[in-house]
């Protein structure tokens, strides 16, 4: 299997995408003759000329109302935007079109339409720069949150998010771009919805997604060092969201630390945590204990913005806590 | 202030118990972790312990009586501490008289009163006012141990399947909070402290072996309506304790494996004689010769009208017993295998069980049975002998309880009459579904089914 950067998985899933259909269409800011703003676009103008790989003005809300407009009149537009902090000018188009035409329209309009962008921090960016949405658009019926978290999920999901009817939104990491691994080649998709334990372990369970998987395996490794064997759950789609993996998993585990480089307040891992205690209550052998970003604006110097993140260690200390050491 | 003392749920399938005898009389000063009381539960005698300290002002249920957990049978207060109408006996309460006025009950010496007088008859005092009744045990009580224990859940729900009471527990956690580990810690300590009127069980699962003692009377059979052709049982909580603790440890059916060896002599000699007789009547042979599979399946129905116990289908939440006996049994063919049934077995002669059996596993192979001759069986019998097999473990087939895995018939040297013999001999494997089948519930069925083929003239008798 060839070993692919996460930004190459993307660019593969959406160039057979485009040959596979030619009502997909990418569109976006710098996604045509720059090649991408983190180049994942490489070489598609080439291969499917200007009319399938189309450079956009500044304007957020405009190209989003552009590609809804679009996938209601049966395109596939993919729409990237340069980050998703970027997105908050266009989330009227996500949340007021995309999300409730099919709801609004009786069922006659879909928008099968994919957004898509990295998330979160990357480094010294800022407070305006640095920011994870998701728990955002997966507050919202009708919208679908997808977060790969390795170059063959990126690949898999992408390519099921574009074939998808409904609008996705599609979440990377800035971060996670020049990793690599294996990567399928050819059709490979992933279902929406399926979590994947990237490493099984019986004493606790540790939920994430995104960039904070490789927190968690990071932490697993080390506690592995003091002989406990985390399980470590990928959520990989946001919402819907995969209750079944993560009720198997504290069922085996009875102890679970939910990891997410948001904030903390509403967050992916409040609704986690709401499944857990619902429907594992009698599994549980200890509170179920978040590790989040901090409850802060990010800060912009260097030691501040490291204190803010998720890391390890973090994820370390609060499985202590679920194992009572 | 006086405390209630309840029927407390003293084990986790407990709905009533019955006071079998008070340990403490009305009046006696009572210490936290004294026992009460002997209370009877649908396992065992157990005992029921004080959860504060103080006197024991009233025994609202008398020793005999059987109440539903969580009925309050007595109080526990400061000496001579008036007992309200609140604390008193529920339901009963209504009944009694109005109370008399304080007064009245002020002017008695408190002190004799709880012991003086019986309980049934004691009109229900209201509380004294404080000044008369200064309680130095008030804020003791309320300190006292049987304060709400923290447990995480999952600690509370395996303490609850263990039937371990979890204010014996140390807890390790936050706050003393009891935790899975403590449980652990704590299994081999907490659970001796119960009266062992029935040995028991570790924390763990029953080994069929060592939880019956094959020697215990024959439970009652079930019994089956006249007319009917199944009865439904529903479950006993002690059955549905069973059902999930096994299936818990050994899923989704808890199988355990019961073997024996019959001495095949007589059956071998009978049937030899059989064939002989066809032979001469015939001249030619018979056209349907006897096999020792058709012996057994005749045997293992005969043997099952004795022990309905193993005739039984496992419904999830009841168990059906079968007055008709089907047995099923299993036929090699080509990509598999398949089960017909030979319909009601017990009651057709050997003959008749040699022929159909020949017709149902001749159309089996040729792939040739109707739906209706290959289900409905209620019980099993897989025969690998013809196989050269010794001895193995069949696989239940669901919804039937059991299956008889049956080895080969060969000589081995034993001890016959006192003497080293060579024997032709069987070795029988009960597969059984604990579920519906309890160790020496199966191994009743196969010593009825071994007693049957080594004097085979049982089966006609």
């Amino acid at each position: 299997m060839p070993v692919l950067t996460y930004r190459d998985a993307l660019n593969a899933a959406l160039r057979e995408e485009m040959r596979r259909d030619p009502d997909v269409f990418l569109m976006g800011e710098e996604v045509g003759v720059y090649q991408g703003a983190y180049k994942v676009s490489r070489g598609l103008l080439e291969e499917f000329g200007p009319m399938r790989v189309v450079d956009t003005p500044i304007t957020e809300l405009g190209f989003a109302g552009v590609g809804v407009g679009a996938a209601m009149a049966g395109l596939r537009p993919v729409i990237e935007f340069m980050t998703w902090n970027f997105a908050l000018l266009a989330i009227d188009q996500l949340v007021n079109s995309a999300a409730k035409m099919r709801y609004m329209s009786g069922g006659q309009v879909g928008v099968p339409a994919v957004f898509r962008g990295p998330g979160g921090a990357a480094l010294q960016l800022g407070a305006q720069h640095s920011q994870a949405f998701e728990s955002y658009y997966a507050h919202i019926p009708g919208l679908k949150v997808v977060m790969p978290a390795t170059p063959a999920d990126a690949k898999g999901l992408l390519k099921t998010a574009i074939r998808d009817d409904n609008p996705v939104v599609f979440i990377e990491g800035e971060m996670l771009y020049n990793t690599k691994g294996e990567v399928p080649e050819g059709e490979y998709t992933i279902p929406l919805g399926q979590a994947e334990v990237k490493k099984s372990g019986r004493d606790v369970t540790i939920v994430c997604h995104s960039k904070t998987v490789s927190v968690a395996l990071k932490a697993a490794e080390q506690l592995a060092g003091e002989g406990i064997e985390a399980d470590v759950v990928d959520l990989r789609t946001i919402r819907p969201l995969d209750h079944t993996t993560v009720l198997e998993s504290v069922g085996r585990t009875h102890r679970c630390v939910v990891a997410e480089e948001g904030w903390p307040f509403a967050g992916v891992g409040a609704q986690v945590v709401d499944v857990i205690q619902r429907e594992a209550f009698d599994e549980l052998d200890a509170p179920v204990v978040r590790v989040t970003g901090a409850d802060v604006p990010m800060p912009y110097n260097k030691q501040l913005e490291k204190a803010a993140k998720v890391d390890p260690g973090k994820v370390v200390e609060a499985v202590g806590r679920v194992l009572y050491r | 202030m006086a405390t209630q003392v309840v029927m407390e749920a003293l084990s986790p399938t407990m709905e009533e118990g019955r006071l079998v005898e008070w340990k403490k009389q009305e009046g006696e000063q009572v210490a936290a972790g004294d026992v009460l009381a002997e209370v009877e539960t649908d396992k065992a005698v157990m005992e029921l312990v004080a959860r504060v300290s103080g006197v024991l002002l009233r025994q609202t249920v008398k020793a005999g009586q059987t109440v539903p957990v969580s009925t309050p049978v007595a109080v526990i207060g400061a000496p001579g501490e008036a007992v309200a109408a609140g604390n008193g006996v529920g339901a009963d309460t209504a009944k009694r008289p109005a109370p008399q006025p304080a007064q009245d009950a002020a002017a008695k010496p408190a002190a004799q009163k709880p012991a003086a007088t019986p309980a049934a008859s004691t009109p229900p005092a209201p509380p004294l006012p404080s000044a008369a009744q200064p309680s130095p045990a008030a804020s003791a009580l309320s300190s006292a141990p049987g304060a709400r224990v923290k447990a995480s859940p999952l600690a509370r729900r395996i303490a609850a399947e263990r039937g371990l009471d979890l204010h014996g527990v140390q807890g390790s956690g936050p706050e003393g909070r009891v935790v899975l580990r403590d449980l652990e810690r704590a299994a081999p300590t907490v659970a001796p402290t119960r009266p062992p009127a029935r040995p028991t069980p570790a924390p763990g699962l029953p080994a069929p072996a060592a939880a019956e003692s094959a020697k215990t009377a024959p439970p009652p059979a079930p019994v089956v309506p006249a007319g009917a052709p199944y009865a439904d049982l529903p479950l006993t909580q002690l059955r549905k304790t069973i059902a999930r603790r096994l299936v818990q440890s050994i899923g989704p059916i808890p199988t355990f494996y019961l073997t024996s060896e019959a001495d095949m002599e007589r059956v071998s000699e009978a049937r030899e004689a059989l064939l002989e007789g066809d032979r001469r009547a015939s001249g030619s042979g018979a056209e349907v010769k006897v096999s020792f599979n058709d012996i057994l399946i005749k045997a293992v129905a005969t043997a099952l009208r004795q022990h309905p116990a193993c005739n039984a289908w496992w419904q999830e939440d009841h168990i059906r017993y079968w007055a008709e006996i089907h047995v099923g049994m299993a036929v090699a063919i080509e990509d598999g295998l398949i089960t017909p049934v030979i319909r009601h077995a017990d009651q057709k002669t050997l003959r008749e069980i040699a022929v159909e059996a020949r017709d149902l596993a001749a159309r089996a192979r040729a792939r040739r049975l109707a739906p209706d001759e290959y289900t409905g069986a209620t019980f099993s019998v897989s025969n690998l002998g013809m196989l050269d097999i010794e001895e193995f473990t069949a696989v239940i087939n669901p919804p039937e309880a059991a299956i008889l895995a049956v080895g080969r018939i060969s000589r081995k040297a034993v001890e016959h009459e006192g003497q080293m013999a060579l024997r032709r001999r069987m070795r029988l494997t009960m597969s059984c579904d604990h579920r519906v089948i309890d160790g020496a519930t199966g191994a009743r069925f196969l010593q009825t089914l071994k007693g049957m083929l080594e004097n085979p003239l049982a089966l006609v008798w």
